[in-house]
């Protein structure tokens, strides 16, 4: 196990060199000149050439990329062209909202998805199995900016439930804090309850036509003992794949939902930064996002040997 | 089947804990703040603290809560002492005389020097256009004591009090010398003010709050607050300025009160705001602002006058404004390149420009010898204000018989490409559009599209020497009438050789709780003091 660890943590370096390498070059492709964005809109020719100078974007980008690198070795992704603060002072404010957003949308997600897909796949072929994946196909369908803005038109708006928008972090108490991310959570949980719903359903049924639940029913197991025990344990392994996956997802793929909640979080700095070609801050973030997404799959892989001895590394 | 058996007993604990822990919560709401907060939705977010280095119109918001300056236009375009108590101009109008409150004090607690102004002149003399033709004017700066100076001019220049008083960005705001000391080309890292507010750094999140406190030991004029001018007297001890991005999010919040005032909702929203009682919409900024379409003189077409003439032609002010803003409430024809409601405004030399007639055009591109090429009209889609303009402007064009290369793009990258003079081919351009603030083209120093200097231009590069020396002139001017006898004659040469197409006036309205707020005054920067917020 130990070795297995180490040798997926060695296999990032390769891939984190490869993200470097290509976002560097990408954001220099692409069209776009901070300076002109900083100089504003009545800023001058000769005001735009200071600035690039004053950034050090006039440099070949072989030199550009060293100096940047050689931060990154250090621990330092560098200072926002804009807000001249350490770009990870930046992240570290947003990373809060994105976490917590990301942990309540987990939690609504896992005690709706999995229960409605086991009782989906125990009443399978029934009207309640038929209500439930006709509710999951509307989870997928409806883009979260359409239901986002119809949560707050009916719980913030006709029945004053909860705030339209913003944020508040759990130092200012926990319901406060809960308050602000009840709707965020629940329009981005739509989508993954959905998901999540129809993999359990799925894997559930699988499980169920198996040898060893026929001789747990004969046994004289309770449905609730041979579902959830014996089925759902074994039928894990793909739901926590999707859940694993869902979990990386949710930490870049917030970007609508903050902002129509307008939640400061990891999906609003880099969209900002991207449209103010902010480039220290957008490398940074897509660095870190890889990394996460390393982890989260190393994580996923050492839960299968938990959740089936048979798996081993 | 028994719904007992399918849910385990854990899973149902688990429920019922967390329905418990929500009702206990729900005894726990937050008690309200004893302090005065007004919460803001700014058009953007501040992203730059020093409002010389940029001149990013949030920068120079920014600069007015922070900061003060010497002089102050009022909403009659009358330039009034602010930071000055009094002042003199000597009879042969070559040294003026400066005189500073008492009771000026910085954020830190020191006294506002003469030193302090001088360092801070220049620094804004080396980087706003205005400042710059000021300092061309300045033999030297002499200081008196701590409390008065002098400047020397080396000939009568018209402009010395409008320089100082100038209302949008760079405005001339006085920083402590040490910190005006730093280059212009440096970004400032002290953010230290002698305004009404004082800049929390510690509480700015970027991208989401900008918070301002209230500075206890400002001591605001007597005169009623106009503008820039007059008492600054702040009722409110605490700004913060929210970065909404979603419009709809935020005129949601306005609507709930979780906000109290949205400085710019879009025009397409504000009919939401018309069935609620409590919030009244009002066009704060009397000036307004301007669409600019701009062309590139390095290249053809463009680089034949009758090209450009044969755009002025084709296109006409009414078409954008219905396209862009489509409630007249908020918008007007202006034949004025100086803005109508300015003191220098005239429709001389601008007949062409008020109605599309697209034979002109025709005829006039024909004898151009525009051989068809394509022509690269950037259009930005992500400025709500600009995103109509592209489809109309092309629209034209084709009409008088331009072969439009309609090309879309986030305004970040136009304002990056638009610095290139390569082919529009290679890269480069041939129009652009984009909008001004209406105070940012008052006179023909401070606006950017007269500037004919050719290389020195602002983007398109116009260059003409008669442009150059009527705005001279127009500098030297001291009277009112003489100013406005060469801004007309600049006007109609302007028109001559295009610099520039001026595409109508629109004004941007606000939008505010008036069951919280009272006493909202305008200007054509949104003002924090005067008003006030029911506790």
């Amino acid at each position: 196990m130990f070795g297995f660890v180490v040798n997926r943590l060695l296999a990032t370096i390769p891939v984190m060199v490869m993200v470097t390498i290509f976002v560097f070059l990408l954001l220099r492709l692409a069209p776009g000149d901070p300076a002109a964005v900083l100089a504003g809109d009545n800023g001058s020719p000769q005001q735009i050439i200071e600035i690039r100078e004053g950034l050090g974007l006039n440099q070949p980008v072989l030199v550009q990329f060293g100096t940047w690198i050689l931060g990154v070795v250090r621990g330092d992704f560098g200072k926002s062209y804009f807000f001249k603060k350490q770009v990870s002072e930046l992240i570290l404010l947003r990373v809060e909202p994105t976490i917590a957003l990301a942990i309540t949308t987990l939690i609504i997600t896992i005690l709706v998805a999995i229960p409605i897909g086991v009782i989906a796949a125990y009443k399978h072929g029934t009207w309640i199995d038929r209500i439930i994946m006709a509710l999951s196909v509307g989870g997928f369908s409806i883009p979260a900016f359409v239901l986002g803005y119809l949560l707050i038109y009916l719980f913030a708006m006709k029945l004053d439930l909860f705030p339209v928008q913003g944020y508040k972090p759990l130092a200012e108490g926990f319901w406060p804090f809960l308050h602000q991310l009840i709707l965020p959570s629940l329009t981005i949980s739509a989508i993954y309850i959905a998901l999540i719903a129809r993999i359990t359903r799925t894997s559930i049924l699988e499980v169920l036509g198996e040898d060893y639940i026929r001789t747990a029913y004969a046994k004289g197991l309770t449905p609730n003992n041979v579902l959830f025990k014996h089925a759902l344990r074994n039928a894990a392994v793909p739901i926590v794949t999707v859940i694993g996956i869902g979990v990386a997802l949710l930490i870049g793929g917030v970007i609508v939902t903050e902002s129509i909640y307008n939640i400061p979080g990891i999906g609003r700095l880099i969209v900002d930064a991207v449209l103010g070609r902010d480039y220290p801050t957008i490398q940074a973030i897509i660095i870190l996002s890889s990394f996460f997404y390393v982890i989260v799959n190393l994580l996923i892989d050492l839960t299968y040997s938990l959740l089936d001895p048979r798996i081993r590394y | 089947m028994n719904w007992r058996c399918i849910f385990p007993k854990t899973l149902a604990r688990i429920i019922v804990a967390a329905v418990i822990a929500l009702s206990l919560c729900f005894c726990m709401q937050s008690k309200a703040y004893a302090t005065i907060t007004l919460r803001a939705v700014m058009h953007s977010d501040l992203k730059i603290i020093d409002p010389i280095w940029t001149t990013a119109y949030m920068s120079s918001y920014y600069g007015y809560m922070v900061y003060d300056t010497l002089f102050a236009m009022d909403s009659k375009n009358t330039v009034h002492p602010q930071m000055v108590q009094d002042y003199e101009v000597s009879d042969d109008k070559l040294t003026y005389t400066f005189t500073l409150r008492e009771g000026l004090k910085w954020h830190d607690g020191a006294s506002v020097t003469s030193d302090d102004c001088i360092a801070s002149i220049k620094r804004w003399g080396s980087k706003d256009s205005m400042g710059q033709k000021l300092m061309e004017f300045i033999d030297k700066f002499n200081v008196i004591n701590s409390k008065t100076f002098a400047i020397k001019l080396k000939e009568p220049y018209g402009l010395v009090l409008a320089s100082l008083a100038k209302p949008t960005a760079n405005v001339p705001f006085i920083m402590p010398k040490r910190v005006a000391d730093i280059p212009a080309s440096e970004q400032i890292t002290d953010y230290t003010g002698s305004g009404p507010f004082v800049f929390a750094f510690d509480e700015w999140k970027p991208g989401d709050v900008t918070v301002f406190k209230k500075f206890k030991d400002y001591v605001p004029r007597i005169e009623p607050a106009d503008w820039g001018s007059g008492g600054k007297v702040v009722n409110v001890d605490r700004v913060e300025w929210l970065s909404i991005k979603d419009h709809q999010t935020a005129v949601n919040a306005l609507i709930e009160g979780e906000v109290d005032y949205i400085e710019s909702p879009p025009t397409e929203l504000l009919p939401l705001f018309e069935r609620e009682d409590n919030i009244t919409t009002r066009t704060l900024d009397q000036l307004g602002n301007q669409f600019i379409l701009r062309l590139n003189w390095l290249h053809p077409p463009f680089n034949n006058v009758k090209a450009r003439r044969a755009v002025l032609a084709a296109i006409d002010q009414i078409s954008f404004l219905q396209a862009t803003i489509g409630n007249p409430k908020y918008y007007k024809e202006c034949p004025a390149i100086f803005s109508c409601g300015s003191a220098l405004a005239t429709d001389k030399g601008t007949e062409i420009l008020m109605k599309s007639d697209i034979k002109l055009a025709n005829k006039l591109l024909a004898e151009s010898g525009y051989d068809g090429r394509p022509i690269v009209l950037m259009h930005s889609t992500d400025v709500d204000i600009l995103n109509n303009l592209g489809p109309v402007v092309a629209d034209k064009l084709r009409s008088a018989g331009f072969n439009v290369d309609l090309q879309s793009m986030d305004w970040q990258t136009i304002v990056a490409r638009r610095a290139k003079r390569d082919k529009p081919a290679d890269g480069g351009w041939n129009i652009f559009m984009t909008a001004l603030a209406t105070a940012d083209i008052m006179n023909p120093i401070v606006s950017v599209g007269l500037n004919a200097s050719c290389d020195k231009a602002w983007f398109g590069w116009p260059c003409d020497a008669r442009v150059e020396r009527l705005r001279d002139q127009f500098a030297r001017a001291t009277s009112l009438e003489a100013q406005k006898s060469i801004a007309t004659e600049l006007q109609v040469r302007a028109m001559e050789i295009v610099t520039h197409a001026h595409g109508g006036q629109y004004y941007r309205p606000s939008s505010w709780r008036n069951d919280k707020l009272s006493d909202v005054i305008g200007g054509p920067f949104p003002i924090f003091w005067n008003l006030t917020k029911a506790k």
